[in-house]
């Protein structure tokens, strides 16, 4: 066989059905005390520093670290059942999700230890939020086009240049980015990036807003003009950081946000059509639910891999095409099985109020954090075509 | 999976290598291959994997039996080994001993009953029944006024309108008239029509879930050998999609039959968790089943369209499966109704039930 690619039927250790009910009960807490609404997706550039603090307290946040770091020493099964946990609730997790999820476990790998003492535990405790600087103005899909510059000066190092469409950098107090610090070689282009830890609150950077489709402000042009960026904050090797990427995608590309971003219209359709539904709502809602059973099966089976210490970076990238594609098609064949719900539906008026946020939503999700073409590429390397 | 690491799998694995090559079976006109094959499966006691000892079978487990229908769906086999396992199965469930030869369930269909006459005898008919022409004996699931028995019966006794489904197999639809059963025994609590529908579900998922994986594997060599436009046509990016869309579905297709398998094989019974897991796989792979297939054929060109390619050993037979046991349109009503009837507030709940 040319491809073996593996989805072993993992479960869930009992241990995490003991801490989902913990998780259960806070959110149901703090949607009683008004925290937020799990009816209202649609806040996403609304930043609620106070719930992150108790997610951070509950020891949510970076569960899987060493103690020394503030974490947990979890698994990344616990992991996943907090992240679909808050993820379902439609939890305002915008502040410490990067982190989470991608920053820290960059630090911990590459960061020196002073560096780790400091931040990591505030990641712990959900005081602080990173960004991500990847994309520039000509560079998207293109990682390795990237062109701001990291210029080697006295103690350290000088950036100019611009990063776009960067998710919460206007709230963010940290960004781990990549600079150029040497040209391509004629051998490989994608030789010369350098990963570093920025800080945002320091001078020299511009985080100027840009309004998406969706009416809100949630991504960013950065530009960074003669920005210093002090030597113990390159993180990995120089010149080397398309050898560090690979391996972190796998984590980012295959979790339950890789399917569930726009799962509310499907509650809410459930809750339309009543305990006793047509054929047609019935067959379409059967349908849905044995796709989204199955990609939870499969996104699960990654995460066992990657407890279990393996790489399944092909698995994973299945899992966000197949994912992001399904969360994008969500809202309009929900629309299409709500055409004929009973205009006396009780929650007709929020079905609809967030089919209109959530078809808005779409087009974002087969492109943000890797792109359908680029997943695709990444999956027929692995099947040995190119 | 591709590799086996159980010793039933190895031994299947090996039989349909010797006996049950794609490309051999398919230049023989005649159908020579199938005794032989049928003979050395039998040999090895797996027909019968499912049929604890004392009741004349090879005592494998639930999850072993799975795996195997895996690998019987990577070699698009087609003899009824995964007819005879569920009749095995569903007579065990009963204490039946099963006899030895080809076997196949009735009814095969959600709808379908058989019932229970006053004087014993069965009657009724069960339509798209696999294998029913080559069956020697059936295992009958049926309706009295007592409740659910399961029987024995011996093929001669029914009568049998021969059908081929979309992959040139047998599906025929067969009749009892007052069919005295060889043996008849009340069913336990846990085993009713929709078991066996799910049952045979899991096991046709598993076999279109292991014929994907072969589509794709034959896809891609393949397309690591034609050349057009002066390159391999792997080097296109359009065929490199079109091959990564088909490792989703293939993927999606074994993640979902094999997530299914194991909740099965470690069930106590079938609650509304088990439910949501059989149905979900019958109607992904179904699905899986319609996309990657026409994918593999796409990759193909006019050749994967000609009888003396293999492709349509897999694409078709995949395609057919679908409409054994309840089809996906069949699953997601009942799965829709399922749900439904929960409420809105306990569907994540049960998705995130395991």
């Amino acid at each position: 066989m040319t491809a073996a690619l593996r989805f072993d039927p993992i479960r869930l250790p009992e241990k995490c059905e003991q801490l989902r009910k913990e998780v259960r009960a806070f959110l149901a807490e703090e949607i009683a005390a008004g925290t937020f609404d799990p009816h209202k997706p649609n806040r996403e550039d609304t930043d609620v520093p106070e719930f992150s603090r108790k997610v951070g307290a509950r020891g949510w946040l970076g569960m899987t670290w060493p103690k020394k770091y503030g974490g947990q020493e979890r698994s990344f099964l616990e992991r996943y059942v907090v992240t679909e946990e808050m993820r379902v609730a439609n939890a305002p997790t915008r502040r410490f999700f990067v982190a989470d999820r991608q920053s820290g476990p960059v630090l911990l790998k590459y960061a020196p230890e002073h560096i780790k003492m400091e931040i990591l535990p505030r990641i712990c405790r959900g005081e602080i939020c990173f960004a991500i600087g990847m994309s520039e103005p000509n560079s998207g899909s293109d990682l390795f086009a990237a062109k701001t510059r990291a210029t080697k000066t006295d103690g350290g190092y000088l950036i100019n240049g611009t990063k776009i469409w960067t998710s919460s950098a206007h709230i963010a107090d940290y960004m781990i980015a990549i600079f150029r610090t040497s040209p391509p070689t004629k051998e490989n282009r994608r030789h010369g990036l350098t990963q570093f830890l920025v800080r945002m609150k320091q001078p020299g950077i511009k985080v100027n807003p840009i309004g998406q489709i969706t009416g809100q402000y949630e991504f960013n042009e950065v530009v960074f003009t003669d920005h210093f960026i002090p030597d113990d904050h390159v993180l990995g090797e120089v010149d080397g950081a398309w050898k560090q990427a690979t391996s972190e995608l796998a984590y980012e590309r295959s979790g339950p946000e890789r399917f569930l971003e726009t799962y509310y219209v499907l509650t809410e359709l459930v809750r339309a059509v009543g305990p006793n539904p047509d054929t047609r709502s019935a067959e379409g809602i059967g349908r849905l639910v044995a796709q989204l059973h199955t990609m939870r099966r499969m996104s699960v089976s990654v995460a066992g891999m990657l407890q279990a210490g393996k790489e399944p970076v092909v698995e994973a990238s299945i899992v966000k095409d197949i994912g992001t594609v399904w969360e994008q098609q969500l809202p309009h064949r929900v629309r299409d099985l709500a055409a004929f719900v009973e205009e006396t539906a009780t929650n007709r008026e929020t079905l609809e109020r967030q089919l209109d946020f959530a078809i808005k939503t779409a087009p974002k999700l087969t492109i943000q954090g890797g792109t359908t073409e680029v997943l695709r590429g990444i999956i027929a390397r692995g099947l040995g075509l190119r | 999976m591709a590799e086996s690491d159980n010793i039933v799998v190895e031994t299947a694995e090996k039989i349909f290598a010797d006996l049950a090559d794609p490309q051999t079976i398919n230049n023989d006109k005649k159908g020579t291959w199938r005794a032989p094959l049928w003979q050395a499966l039998s040999e090895a006691g797996l027909p019968l994997s499912w049929v604890p000892d004392e009741l004349g079978g090879s005592g494998a487990s639930l999850a072993d039996g799975f795996a195997l229908l895996n690998a019987a769906g990577r070699f698009a086999v087609a003899v009824p080994l995964a007819e005879t396992m569920l009749a095995g199965w569903l007579l065990a469930r009963a204490k039946i001993t099963s006899p030895e030869g080809e076997m196949t369930v009735l009814p095969a269909s959600p709808n379908d009953r058989i019932a229970i006459d006053a004087d014993g005898t069965l009657s009724g008919r069960a339509r798209g029944v696999p294998f029913a022409k080559t069956a020697k004996h059936f295992a009958v699931l049926a309706q009295g006024k007592d409740g659910i028995s399961i029987a024995l019966i011996e093929a001669s006794k029914a009568r049998i309108e021969s059908g081929l489904n979309v992959g040139y197999d047998q599906s025929d639809t067969v009749t009892l008239d007052k069919v005295q059963p060889v043996t008849i025994k009340t069913a336990p609590d846990a085993v009713d029509q929709t078991t066996l529908m799910l049952m045979g579900g899991v096991a046709r998922s598993l076999q279109i879930a292991g014929a994907l994986e072969s589509m794709l594997d034959i896809s891609v060599r393949y397309s690591n050998e034609r050349v057009a436009f002066e390159k391999k046509i792997s080097k296109f990016q359009a065929v490199q999609h079109n091959l990564a869309r088909l490792a989703g579905e293939s993927a999606a297709a074994l993640a979902a039959a094999t997530s299914a398998a194991d909740a099965i094989a470690n069930a106590k019974s079938f609650n509304d968790e088990i439910y949501l897991e059989a149905a979900a796989a019958k109607i992904r792979c179904a699905e899986a089943a319609e996309k990657g297939g026409g994918i593999a054929h796409q990759v193909h060109g006019a050749i994967g369209f000609t009888m003396e390619h293999i492709l349509h050993r897999y694409s078709l037979r995949a395609l057919a499966w679908r409409d054994d046991f309840g089809s996906e349109s069949y699953w997601a009503v009942e799965l829709g109704k399922l749900v439904a009837s929960r409420g809105a507030d306990e569907l994540w709940p049960l998705v995130a039930s395991r």
